[in-house]
C-alpha cells in the first residue's frame, strides 16, 4: 500500500510511516478508520477558529469516516513543492499543486459546496476567524469589501477563478505547505 | 570654510586617537543637526520649538570640547567670542556656531548632491546611489586634501556607530516586514552565523596561508591573529550597502530578506570576532589559552542572546508607554525614537550587539506601536526615520568617499588588497553555496540558482567594515593601514562595481523581481485563513512544525501581549478590521490625489470646478467600495427613530410644493461665490428635463423590477458626470428609480406619489448643487412651508420633509416612520442614508488618522452625529426639532459640493482637528456640515442597491409598514 502512496502523492515511506503512528494514536478503539470524534480529542484544534471546517474537510460528503488513504490524501495537498521532481505530461495535477492547495482551501470557505463563496460563507469564516473582536457591522463591511474587490462577474459571491486571483500575487506554495511531508 | 579647518582638525585629530568620549562631544551636534530637519518636516508644532535649544546646546557643548582640546586654538577664535572692549553691534560669532554649521553644511551639501543626482534619471537608473554619493566624497576629500593639505574630514567610528548607524538600523528594524523575517528566520540565522563565521575564518586563515606564501608583502606585519582579526572585519555584509543596493534592485521580497537580514544579524558574530580578537592580539597569540576559545564561544552568545533581550525589554517598555500616549500624540513619536535609540545604546553600554538589540526592538514593538499611536504620529515616525536614514546614508557614502583620500592613514599592498578581494568573493560564493545546498533540505520553497547568485553576488561591504578597521589600534596591530587600504579598495569594489552591475545581472538572469503592490483586504482575509488552516493540519498530523508555534505564539499574544500592551480600543478593533479601516484609508488619500491630478484635464473651465467634481467623480468610483462597506454598519444604528406626525404633514406639503415649482436658479450664484461648481448649467438644466420626462416614465416602470447591481451603480455615476443626455439619464435613472420606487412602489400616498419620486431623484442629483442657503433658513422655525415661495429655498424643501425630529433627523428612516410618511422619505432616505455610512467611514478613518480620541468604532457611528447636531440645535435655540434638523440635513449635504482644492484643505483639517463629530461645538456648524459633507455626497450616485436593500430588511422594525418592506425583501 505504501507504495500507492508513494505514487499517488510522492509521499515518502517514511512519511507514511509516521503518518500511520498518528493515524493509530488519533484513532481511539482501534477502528481502523477515523471519526470527527476523534480530531476532536487534538485539544489544539478545538483553539482553532476554523478547525471544525478542517476536520469537515477530510469527511468527504455525507460519511462519517475517514480511512488512512484518505486521511493522507488530505494532508498531501501541504506537502510542499518539489521542483526537482521532473513533471512527466501524462501524469495528473499533483496533488500539492499550487490549484488543489488553493482548491483546498476554496472548499473550506464554501461550504454548501456550490463553487461559490457567498457572502454568508464568507461572513461565516471572518466571524470565526475574528471572534468577538469587531462587531457584526464591521464583519459585513469587511465581508462586502472583500466580495467587492474579487467579484469580477458581479455576481456578488467569489468563484474558484475570482478566488484563485484575487490570489495570484500570494506565495501559495510557501503558505500552503507544511515542512512535514517534506 | 578654511578659517574654520583649525578647529575641525582639533575634533578630527581628537577622533583619529579613537578616543570615544571626544568623538561622543564633537559628534553629538551632528545628530542634533541631522534631528532638526525632519522634525520640523513633519511639522509637529512641538518638534518644531525643540531644535534650536538642542542645536544651540550642541554648540556649545562643543565650543567647550574644542576649549578643551585645544587650548591654543580657542585662544584664537574664541576671542571673538570673548566681549573683549566695548559694545560691538555685529559680533562674528563663528567659534559658537562653527560645529553645527558645518555639519549643518556638510548634510546640506549631501542633499543638494541627492537632489542633483536625481535630475537625471537615466544616471541613477543606471548607477547607483551610494556609487554616486561616494564618488562625490572622492571629489570633495580631493578638494580639501588640496585646500588644506591634509585631510580633515573622514568617517570618525564614534559618529559613525552611535549616530549615523542606528538611524540606519532603527529605520530598518522598524519597518522589516515582520511576517516574512520570521518566516525566513532560519535561513537568516544560518547565513548570518554560519555564513559570517565561515568567511571570516576562510579569510582570515587564506590571508594567512598567502602571507607564508609571500604572495603578501612583509611590510604587512602580522601573525594569524591579526589576519582572523582582519577576516572577521572583512567578511561581515553590510546593513547599509545592502540596503542601499539591494532598495535599487527590487529583487523578490524573500531574497531581499534573506541577504538584509543577513547583513543584520550577523553583527553579533562580527562585534564578538572583533572583540575576541582584538584582545588575542593585545595578549599575543601564545598567550591564548583554550579556556579563552571557550570565553570567545560564551561571549557569542551572550552578545546574541543579551543583545535579543535587551531589545524585546524595549520593545515591551516602548510599546507600553505608547499605551498611555493619548494625551500627549505630540510627543509620540519621540518616545519611539527615544526608546529604540535607547536599546541600541543600552546594547552598546553592556558590549552586547547594539545592531541586533535595536532589530529586534523595532520589530518587536512594531505592531503594538502601530497600533497605539495615532495616523500623524505614524506618519510622522516614518519619515523622520526614513529622513533620518536616508541623510546618514548618504553622509556615511559621502565620508567613506572623503576618507579614502586622505593618504596618511593607508598604505597600499597589492598582494593583501588582490587577495583579500578575490577571497571574500569566492567564499562568499562557496559559503552561500553550501549552505543554500543545507538548507533546501528544510527550507518549504527552495532557493535556486538565481537567487544563490545573486546572495553571492550581494555581498556587499560597507562602512561597519570601514569603521570597524578605523578603530583599530595602530600600536598593536602594526598592519593596521594595510588593514584600512585594503578595507576601503574592498567597500569600494564591493559597492561601486557590484552595487553597479547587480541591477544588469538580475535583469539578465531573470531574477524574479518584487511586485511591489500593496495588500488587498482579500489577501489579507486568506492569509489568515491559511495560517489557521496549516496550523489545524499540523496538529492533526501530529506535528508540531512552524505553523503550530505561531499559532501558540498568537495565541499568546492575543490573550496576554496585546491586552498588555495595546489600547483597549485598539485591542477590541482587531487587526482585520485594522486593514480594512487602512485599505479604505489609503482609497480615500488615493481618491483625493487623484482629483487633484485630474483637474488640470478635467472638462469643466473653472478650476475649482473642476476640481470638485473630479473629485466626486473618482471618489464615486472608489468610495464605491468604502461606502458599501461602512454603508451597512450606519444603517443598523440609523433606525430608532419615529417622525411625528407633524412633520409628516409638512413633508408632505413640501413635497407638492417642490413637485410643482420649477427649480430656481438661485443656488448657482451660491456656488459661484462659494468658488464651487458642482454642476454645469447645462447638466442641471438637462437634469430638470429629464425629471419632468421622468415622472411619466416613470409609472410605465413602476411594475419592473431591475436587479440593481453595483456595477450599474458604478457606471451610472461615472455616466452621469460625462454626459447629460437623456440617454444616460434613463439609465441612472433606472436603478435609481428601482430603488426607491420598489420600496415605495405600494405607497400609502398613491396620488402624488410618482411625481414625487421622480422629484425626489431629481433631488437626488440636485443635491450635489444645493449650498448653504438651507443653514440660514434652518434657524427659523416654521420655515417648511414658507420656503416653496422662496425660490433660493426651494430646493431644499423636498431635502426638508425628511426630518423627523430635530435629534434622529439623519437616523429617520422612511419605512420606520410609520403610515404617514411619504414615499418620498424612501428615496430620500436613500440618499441621506448613504451619506451619514459614507460619513461614518469618514469619521472611522479620520479617527484611525487622527485618533485624537480614538473612538470605539462600532458603536460611535450615530452617536456623535446626534450629538452634534442636537448641539448645533441647542445653540440655535428654540428651534422645533422637525424643521431644525430638516435644515441642517440639507445644509450639510449641500456642503459637500464645494470640495475644491481649498475646500477639501479645509475640511480635511477641520476632520484632523475634529477627528470625532463628537468633538464638534454648537459654535462651528459650518464645520460640521463641511466635514460631513465630504463623507457624504459621493455615494448618492453608487450606493451598492444590495446593501441598502439589506440594510432596509435589516432595519425594518416590526411595526414599521409593511408595504414599504415588501419590496425589500425580494
Amino acid at each position: 500500500q505504501t507504495y500507492l502512496f508513494q505514487y499517488t502523492f510522492a509521499v515518502t515511506p517514511a512519511h507514511i510511516k509516521r503518518l500511520y503512528k498518528r493515524f493509530q494514536a488519533l484513532d481511539k478503539g482501534n477502528k481502523g478508520y477515523l471519526s470527527p470524534q476523534d480530531f476532536g480529542s487534538v485539544k489544539e484544534l478545538a483553539t482553532n477558529p476554523i478547525g471544525d471546517r478542517i476536520i469537515g474537510a477530510f469527511f468527504s460528503q455525507g460519511q462519517e469516516t475517514v480511512d488512512f488513504h484518505s486521511f493522507v490524501r488530505i494532508l498531501a495537498h501541504f506537502r510542499p513543492l518539489d521542483k526537482n521532481r521532473a513533471k512527466r505530461p501524462d501524469s495528473p495535477e499533483p496533488i500539492n499543486s499550487r490549484i488543489s492547495k488553493l482548491r483546498f482551501a476554496f472548499q473550506l470557505y464554501d461550504q454548501d459546496n456550490d463553487g461559490k463563496i457567498s457572502r454568508d460563507e464568507l461572513l461565516q469564516v471572518l466571524r470565526t476567524m475574528l471572534e468577538m473582536q469587531v462587531t457584526e457591522e464591521q464583519l459585513e463591511s469587511i465581508a462586502d469589501r472583500t466580495i467587492q474587490e474579487a467579484d469580477l462577474d458581479g455576481d456578488n459571491a467569489i468563484s474558484f477563478d475570482e478566488f484563485r486571483k484575487s490570489l495570484e500575487k500570494v506565495n501559495i506554495e510557501h503558505k500552503m505547505s507544511s515542512r512535514f511531508l517534506h | 570654510m578654511l578659517f574654520v579647518t583649525p578647529l575641525l582638525l582639533v575634533t578630527a585629530v581628537g577622533v583619529a586617537a579613537a578616543d570615544l568620549y571626544g568623538t561622543e562631544a564633537s559628534v553629538r551636534p551632528e545628530t542634533a543637526v541631522s534631528a532638526a530637519p525632519p522634525a520640523t518636516l513633519s511639522a509637529s508644532p512641538a518638534a518644531s520649538p525643540y531644535p534650536p535649544e538642542e542645536y544651540a546646546e550642541a554648540g556649545i557643548a562643543l565650543a567647550r570640547s574644542a576649549d578643551a582640546h585645544d587650548p591654543v586654538e580657542t585662544t584664537d577664535s574664541g576671542d571673538a567670542s570673548h566681549h573683549g572692549g566695548g559694545y560691538k553691534i555685529v559680533q562674528w560669532e563663528w567659534s559658537y556656531v562653527q560645529t553645527p554649521y558645518i555639519i549643518a553644511i556638510w548634510i546640506l551639501v549631501a542633499s543638494v548632491a541627492k537632489i542633483l543626482f536625481h535630475f537625471s534619471q537615466r544616471v541613477t537608473t543606471v548607477v547607483p546611489e551610494s556609487c554616486l554619493l561616494i564618488l562625490l566624497g572622492l571629489v570633495l576629500g580631493g578638494v580639501v586634501l588640496i585646500a588644506s593639505k591634509k585631510q580633515l574630514y573622514q568617517l570618525e567610528p564614534g559618529l559613525f556607530f552611535l549616530f549615523l548607524l542606528p538611524t540606519i538600523v532603527g529605520d530598518a528594524g522598524y519597518f522589516m516586514p515582520s511576517r516574512l523575517f520570521f518566516d525566513n528566520l532560519g535561513t537568516i540565522l544560518v547565513y548570518a552565523v554560519v555564513g559570517t563565521l565561515w568567511n571570516a575564518f576562510c579569510t582570515g586563515f587564506s590571508l594567512y596561508g598567502m602571507k607564508l606564501a609571500g604572495i603578501i608583502d612583509e611590510k604587512v606585519e602580522g601573525g594569524m591573529m591579526e589576519f582572523l582579526l582582519f577576516g572577521a572585519l572583512i567578511s561581515a555584509v553590510d546593513p547599509v550597502a545592502v540596503l542601499a543596493v539591494f532598495e535599487e534592485v527590487h529583487v523578490n521580497e524573500t531574497l531581499f530578506i534573506i541577504v538584509f537580514g543577513e547583513s543584520l544579524l550577523n553583527d553579533a558574530v562580527t562585534v564578538v570576532l572583533y572583540k575576541v580578537f582584538i584582545s588575542f592580539v593585545e595578549v599575543g597569540p601564545g598567550n591564548v589559552q583554550t579556556a579563552d576559545y571557550f570565553k570567545g564561544v560564551a561571549s557569542f552568545l551572550i552578545v546574541n542572546v543579551g543583545g535579543t533581550l535587551v531589545g524585546l525589554i524595549f520593545a515591551v517598555l516602548l510599546a507600553f508607554v505608547t499605551r498611555f500616549t493619548k494625551r500627549v500624540r505630540i510627543i509620540e513619536p519621540l518616545f519611539i525614537f527615544l526608546l529604540v535609540y535607547l536599546a541600541y545604546l543600552t546594547a552598546e553600554l553592556f558590549s552586547l550587539s547594539a545592531i541586533l538589540s535595536m532589530t529586534f526592538c523595532g520589530i518587536g514593538c512594531n505592531k503594538y506601536v502601530e497600533a497605539n499611536i495615532s495616523q500623524k504620529s505614524r506618519t510622522t515616525v516614518k519619515y523622520t526615520m526614513k529622513t533620518l536614514a536616508s541623510i546618514a546614508e548618504t553622509i556615511i557614502f559621502i565620508f567613506l568617499g572623503i576618507s579614502a583620500v586622505d593618504k596618511s592613514k593607508w598604505a597600499w599592498d597589492t598582494g593583501l588588497v588582490s587577495c583579500t578581494l578575490i577571497f571574500i568573493f569566492v567564499f562568499r560564493a562557496l559559503g552561500v553555496i553550501g549552505q543554500t545546498w543545507v538548507l533546501n533540505w528544510f527550507r518549504l520553497v527552495p532557493l535556486d540558482k538565481l537567487d544563490q547568485v545573486v546572495m553571492s553576488y550581494g555581498g556587499l561591504r560597507g562602512a561597519v567594515a570601514f569603521a570597524l578597521v578605523v578603530l583599530l589600534d595602530g600600536h598593536k596591530v602594526k598592519a593596521k593601514d594595510y588593514f584600512v587600504a585594503t578595507t576601503i579598495v574592498v567597500i569600494f569594489f564591493t559597492v561601486m562595481f557590484q552595487g553597479l552591475t547587480i541591477k544588469p545581472l538580475v535583469k539578465w538572469l531573470k531574477v524574479p523581481r518584487s511586485t511591489n503592490s500593496k495588500p488587498t483586504i482579500n489577501e489579507e482575509i486568506h492569509e489568515r485563513a491559511f495560517d489557521h488552516i496549516l496550523a489545524a493540519v499540523e496538529d492533526i498530523a501530529g506535528l508540531n512544525g512552524y505553523h503550530h508555534w505561531r499559532d501558540k505564539w498568537e495565541q499568546f499574544d492575543k490573550n496576554y501581549l496585546s491586552k498588555l500592551l495595546m489600547r483597549k480600543s485598539v485591542y477590541h478593533k482587531g487587526e482585520l478590521w485594522e486593514v480594512y479601516q487602512k485599505i479604505n484609508i489609503r482609497d480615500a488619500i488615493s481618491v483625493i490625489d487623484q482629483g487633484g491630478n485630474v483637474l488640470s484635464s478635467a472638462r469643466l473651465s473653472l478650476p475649482s470646478m473642476a476640481s470638485r467634481t473630479s473629485f466626486s467623480e473618482v471618489t464615486n468610483v472608489t468610495n464605491y467600495l468604502r461606502e458599501n462597506g461602512s454603508g451597512v454598519c450606519l444603517d443598523l444604528q440609523v433606525i430608532d427613530t419615529v417622525s411625528g406626525g407633524k412633520v409628516e404633514e409638512e413633508t408632505e406639503t413640501h413635497h407638492l410644493l417642490t413637485g410643482n415649482l420649477y427649480k430656481p436658479r438661485r443656488r448657482y450664484h451660491a456656488h459661484y461665490s462659494r468658488h464651487f461648481m458642482t454642476v454645469g448649467d447645462k447638466e442641471r438644466q438637462d437634469r430638470e428635463v429629464f425629471q419632468r420626462n421622468m415622472r411619466s416614465r416613470l409609472e410605465s416602470f413602476k411594475s419592473t423590477r431591475h436587479k440593481a447591481k453595483g456595477r450599474h451603480k458604478k457606471e451610472r455615476s461615472q455616466k452621469k458626470r460625462k454626459g447629460s443626455d437623456a440617454k444616460e439619464q434613463e439609465v441612472n435613472g433606472k436603478p435609481r428609480r428601482n430603488v426607491s420606487w420598489q420600496d415605495t412602489d405600494p405607497v400609502t400616498a398613491p396620488v402624488d406619489s410618482p411625481e414625487e419620486r421622480s422629484e425626489e431623484e431629481a433631488d437626488k442629483d440636485e443635491d450635489v448643487g444645493i449650498t448653504f442657503v438651507a443653514r440660514k433658513h434652518e434657524t427659523l422655525k416654521e420655515p417648511l412651508k414658507e420656503r416653496p415661495k422662496s425660490d433660493m429655498l426651494e430646493v431644499y424643501q423636498s431635502l426638508a420633509v425628511i426630518p423627523p425630529s430635530p435629534t434622529c433627523a439623519e437616523k429617520h428612516l422612511p419605512w420606520k416612520g410609520g403610515g404617514g410618511t411619504l414615499p418620498v422619505c424612501v428615496s430620500m432616505e436613500t440618499t441621506k442614508i448613504i451619506p451619514i455610512d459614507l460619513q461614518q467611514a469618514w469619521n472611522q478613518s479620520i479617527s484611525s488618522l487622527e485618533s485624537l480620541a480614538s473612538p470605539p468604532v462600532q458603536a460611535e457611528p450615530q452617536h456623535p452625529r446626534v450629538r452634534a447636531l442636537s448641539r448645533a440645535e441647542a445653540a440655535r435655540g428654540g428651534n422645533s426639532g422637525g424643521s431644525d434638523s430638516g435644515g441642517s440635513g440639507p445644509a450639510q449635504d449641500p456642503r459637500f459640493h464645494f470640495p475644491n482644492d481649498e475646500e477639501n484643505g479645509q475640511s480635511l483639517q477641520q476632520q484632523e482637528s475634529q477627528p470625532l463629530m463628537s468633538s464638534m461645538k454648537p459654535p462651528a456648524p459650518p464645520q460640521v456640515s463641511s466635514t460631513q459633507g465630504m463623507g457624504r455626497r459621493p455615494p448618492t450616485f453608487n450606493r451598492n442597491p444590495c446593501v441598502y436593500l439589506r440594510s432596509l430588511v435589516s432595519a425594518s422594525p416590526p411595526g414599521s409598514e409593511p408595504r414599504s418592506r415588501g419590496p425589500t425583501q425580494l
